[in-house]
C-alpha cells in the first residue's frame, strides 16, 4: 500500500496501542491538534483521552511522569514536538531515565520510549532546526533510533517499546511527508542494526536520517560518472553498529559520513575515530565527512541550504577521496 | 488553603507510641554511626544527615501500604529506613559494597528498593518529584484498566524547601493536580536550600500557598511532632486513596547538622540551631509519653539497647560485605548487558 512517513509512525503507534493496553501516548498537542506533525491524527477519536493524553508545555514534567509511567509498568510512548524542546527534559533524560538501572545496581529499569522531531530544512530558523541525535548518543543508557525509510518508521516502535530500557526516537522533519510503498503485512524490525541500503565497490556513504535520501540522491548522481558507491543506513546511533561500519570500509576502503550535525564532537566523529581504530589499515584514503556548519541554522533559504548537507556537497566530499581517475575529478 | 499548626493531636496507644519512639531513634543512631564512619572514612562521597527532622518520615511513611511507592531525595536513609529497607543493606550501600540495596552502585544518596518500592535517593533537586508523578499515573491507569480495584496506590513524594524553586516542582504539581492523580507531596521545608535562607529563595515563603495555587488541598504541619505528622499524613492518605487527588503537606522541620559532611555552617547561628534543638522530635514525643506513663527509664534504655543492636548490626553487614568486581562495572548499563530486566508491576 501507499503511504508516507506520518503514516507509518501513526500505524505503529496504533498498532502498539491495540496490541498492548499498557501503551500510551503522551505529549503536546498529540490529541485534539493531532499532533505538531499531524502523525497523532485521529488516534484521541479513536482511542479516547487515557491513551492518548494532551500534556501541557512541560517537557521535564511529562518526561519523567512518562519514565515514572514505565517505572510503575506502564509502556508510555512520549512526544516531544522536537528536539530543541527535549533540552527542557535533559534532566529527566539523561540524569534519571539514562542512569536508573545501574545506579539502582539492576533494581529498576525504565521501558520508556520518548519519539521526537529532528533536522533542519524548513526554514524553521536556529531553535527550531537543531540535529541533536549525536548528543544523546553520547548518553550510555540510552538507546538512540533513527528511522528514515517507511519500514523502519513502521517497525522500529514496536521493538522499542518491547525493549527494557529507555529508547529515543529521532524521526527527521522532512521525512513525514515521504510517500512510498509499505508492506500490508510491515511489522517490527530490529533496532540494533544498520542496513546497506545501496550496494557499490568505490566509496561507503555513511549515514542515517534524513541524510538518508540526500546520501541515496547523491549516489545515483555518483553512477551516472561510473562511481559505484554504498550506502550504510546506521538506523540507530546507539549502539552504533560498528561491524557494519568497519564491513563497508573493508569493501569499499574509501568512507563518506554524512551527518546533518555539527561537525566538533559529533555522532560523525565517533564512526572516523572508529574507522581508524578498526579499519585503519583498510583505508586508500582519508574519511571524509560532510557535516551541518558550525553556525546556528539561519531562516533565509540560500542561508540555511548552505548550513545543511546538500546531495552535491555528498558528491563532492566522495569525489575528494576517489583517485583522480576514478572519481572524473575534473 | 493554609491552615495555622492544629494543636498537637492526643497519644495514640503505647504500641503506636512505642513504634514511632523507635523509628525515630533507629534514624538518629543509624546517622550518628553514619557520621562518625565517615570520619573513618569507610563511607565516602556525599553524606546528608537527616537528624532533627526524623519525625517527618517517622510519622508519615508507615502510613502507605506495601503496595505504595516512596520516591525520595539524596537525604533519605530515613525514609528508605522507615519504609522498611533493611538497615543492613542501607548500610552496605553506603559502604559501595555488593551487598548494599543498589549493589553499592548509588551511595548514600541512591537508595533503591524494589520490594519496598523505594524509587531513590534522587540526587538532582526536584528531579524525582515527575518520577512521582509518573508512579501515580500507572497506577491511576491500572485501576482505569481494571487489575486493581479500590483504594488506589498512592505515591509518596519527600522534596526540601529548595526543590519548590525548581521549574520540575511547578510542572509536576500541574500535572497531577489537572489529571488528579494519587499523590503525596511532601516538602520537607528545612528552611534552607543548602545554604540558602527560605527567603533569600522564595518570594512567597508559604509554600503550601505555592501548592495550593494549584487547586490542591495543601496543609502545614508541625514537622518536629511526630503526631502531628501521623494525624495530617493519614488524612491526606485517606483523601488521595479515595480519588480526592494529589495532596501537598508542608513539614516545618529543621536540620540539626549541618548540610553535608563539607558544610562549615556559616550561612546559620549556633544559636538558632539550639533554638530547634529544644524541639528536637524525639524529646517532645518521648517527654508526652513519660508523662503519660507510657514510657519510663528502663523502657527508654530498652528501646536504646534494640536500635543500638540493629546498627551494629547493620555495621557488621556492610563491613563483612564484598566489593563489587571490576568485571561488573558495565553490568545493567542496559537490561540486556545483565540487568534483570525487572521494574515494579
Amino acid at each position: 500500500m501507499t503511504t508516507t512517513y506520518r503514516g507509518a509512525v501513526r500505524e505503529a503507534i496504533r498498532e502498539a496501542i491495540i496490541r498492548d493496553e499498557r501503551v500510551f501516548l503522551m505529549g503536546e498537542d498529540v490529541g485534539r491538534y493531532g499532533g505538531c506533525y499531524a502523525v497523532s491524527k485521529g488516534l484521541l477519536e479513536e482511542f479516547g483521552e487515557d491513551r492518548i493524553r494532551d500534556t501541557p508545555l512541560s517537557e521535564s514534567g511529562f518526561v519523567g511522569a512518562g519514565i515514572g509511567a514505565a517505572l510503575g509498568g506502564m509502556r508510555p510512548i512520549v512526544e516531544v514536538m522536537t528536539v530543541n524542546f527535549s533540552l527542557l527534559a535533559l534532566d529527566q533524560i539523561v540524569n534519571n531515565a539514562a542512569t536508573l538501572l545501574h545506579m539502582s545496581g539492576g533494581a529498576f529499569n525504565v521501558p520508556v520510549v520518548i519519539r521526537m522531531a529532528t533536522g533542519g530544512g524548513r526554514q524553521v530558523a536556529a531553535q527550531h532546526s537543531r540535529s541533536l541525535e549525536g548528543w544523546y548518543a553520547h548518553v550510555p543508557g540510552l538507546k538512540i533510533l533513527t528511522p528514515a525509510t517507511l519500514e523502519d518508521a513502521r517497525g522500529m516502535l514496536w521493538t522499542a517499546l518491547e525493549d527494557p530500557d529507555p529508547v529515543l526516537i529521532f524521526e527527521h522533519v522532512l521525512l513525514y511527508t515521504m510517500e512510498g510503498e509499505l508492506a500490508e503485512d510491515a511489522g517490527a524490525v530490529p533496532i540494533d542494526r544498520a542496513a546497506v541500503r545501496r550496494e557499490g565497490r568505490d566509496v561507503s556513504v555513511i549515514t542515517y536520517g534524513g541524510s538518508l535520501h540526500k546520501a541515496l540522491e547523491a549516489a545515483d548522481r555518483l553512477a551516472e560518472e561510473g562511481v559505484s558507491a554504498e550506502v550504510l543506513d546506521l538506523r540507530t546511533l546507539r549502539p552504533l553498529d560498528t561491524e557494519a561500519i568497519l564491513e563497508t570500509v573493508a569493501r569499499t576502503n574509501r568512507a563518506v559520513i554524512v551527518d546533518e550535525g555539527w561537525r566538533s564532537g559529533s555522532i560523525s566523529a565517533e564512526i572516523s575515530a572508529r574507522i581508524t581504530e578498526g579499519a585503519f589499515y583498510h583505508l586508500d584514503a582519508p574519511v571524509a565527512r560532510v557535516c551541518g556548519e558550525e553556525v546556528p541554522t539561519p531562516y533565509p533559504k540560500h542561508l540555511e541550504d548552505a548550513a545543511l548537507p546538500q546531495v552535491e556537497d555528498i558528491v563532492e566530499a566522495v569525489r575528494s577521496v576517489l583517485p583522480r581517475s576514478e572519481g572524473g575529478g575534473s | 488553603m493554609t491552615h495555622p499548626y492544629l494543636p498537637s493531636p492526643p497519644l495514640p496507644d503505647e504500641e503506636h507510641a512505642r513504634a514511632l519512639l523507635r523509628h525515630m531513634l533507629l534514624i538518629r543512631r543509624f546517622e550518628e554511626k553514619c557520621a562518625e564512619l565517615y570520619t573513618q572514612e569507610k563511607i565516602r562521597g556525599f553524606l546528608h544527615l537527616y537528624i532533627g527532622e526524623e519525625a517527618v518520615a517517622a510519622g508519615s511513611i508507615p502510613l502507605l501500604s506495601p503496595d505504595d511507592s516512596v520516591v525520595a531525595t539524596y537525604r533519605e536513609h530515613g525514609q528508605a529506613l522507615v519504609r522498611g529497607v533493611p538497615a543492613t543493606t542501607v548500610m552496605a550501600e553506603m559502604y559501595g559494597k555488593l551487598e548494599g540495596c543498589a549493589r553499592g552502585r548509588g551511595g548514600s544518596m541512591h537508595i533503591f528498593d524494589a520490594g519496598t518500592r523505594f524509587f531513590g535517593g534522587n540526587a538532582i533537586v526536584g528531579g524525582g518529584i515527575p518520577i512521582a508523578v509518573g508512579l501515580a499515573l500507572a497506577a491511576h491507569r491500572e485501576r482505569a484498566l481494571g487489575h486493581r480495584s479500590d483504594p488506589l496506590r498512592v505515591t509518596a513524594c519527600f522534596f526540601g524547601d529548595g526543590a519548590v524553586a525548581e521549574g520540575e516542582f511547578h510542572e509536576s504539581m500541574n500535572l497531577a493536580a489537572l489529571w488528579q492523580l494519587p499523590v503525596l507531596f511532601c516538602c520537607e521545608n528545612n528552611l534552607y536550600a543548602m545554604g540558602t535562607p527560605l527567603d533569600v529563595a522564595h518570594s512567597e515563603t508559604e509554600l503550601a500557598l505555592r501548592a495550593a495555587s494549584y487547586g490542591m488541598p495543601s496543609w502545614s504541619v508541625d514537622g518536629m511532632d511526630v503526631l502531628a505528622v501521623v494525624d495530617a499524613t493519614r488524612r491526606a492518605v485517606e483523601a488521595i486513596r479515595g480519588g480526592g487527588g494529589p495532596h501537598f503537606l508542608e513539614f516545618r522541620t529543621y536540620r540539626f547538622r549541618a548540610h553535608s559532611m563539607f558544610d562549615p555552617e556559616l550561612y546559620r547561628a549556633k544559636e538558632e540551631v539550639e533554638r530547634w534543638k529544644e524541639r528536637d522530635p524525639i524529646s517532645l514525643l518521648a517527654n508526652r509519653m513519660r508523662e503519660a506513663e507510657m514510657l519510663d527509664d528502663l523502657g527508654m534504655e530498652e528501646l536504646e539497647a534494640e536500635v543500638k543492636a540493629e546498627v551494629e548490626e547493620a555495621v557488621r553487614f556492610a563491613e563483612d560485605g564484598s566489593w563489587e568486581p571490576v568485571e561488573e562495572l558495565t553490568r545493567f548499563v542496559y537490561s540486556d548487558s545483565g540487568g534483570v530486566g525487572g521494574e515494579a508491576t
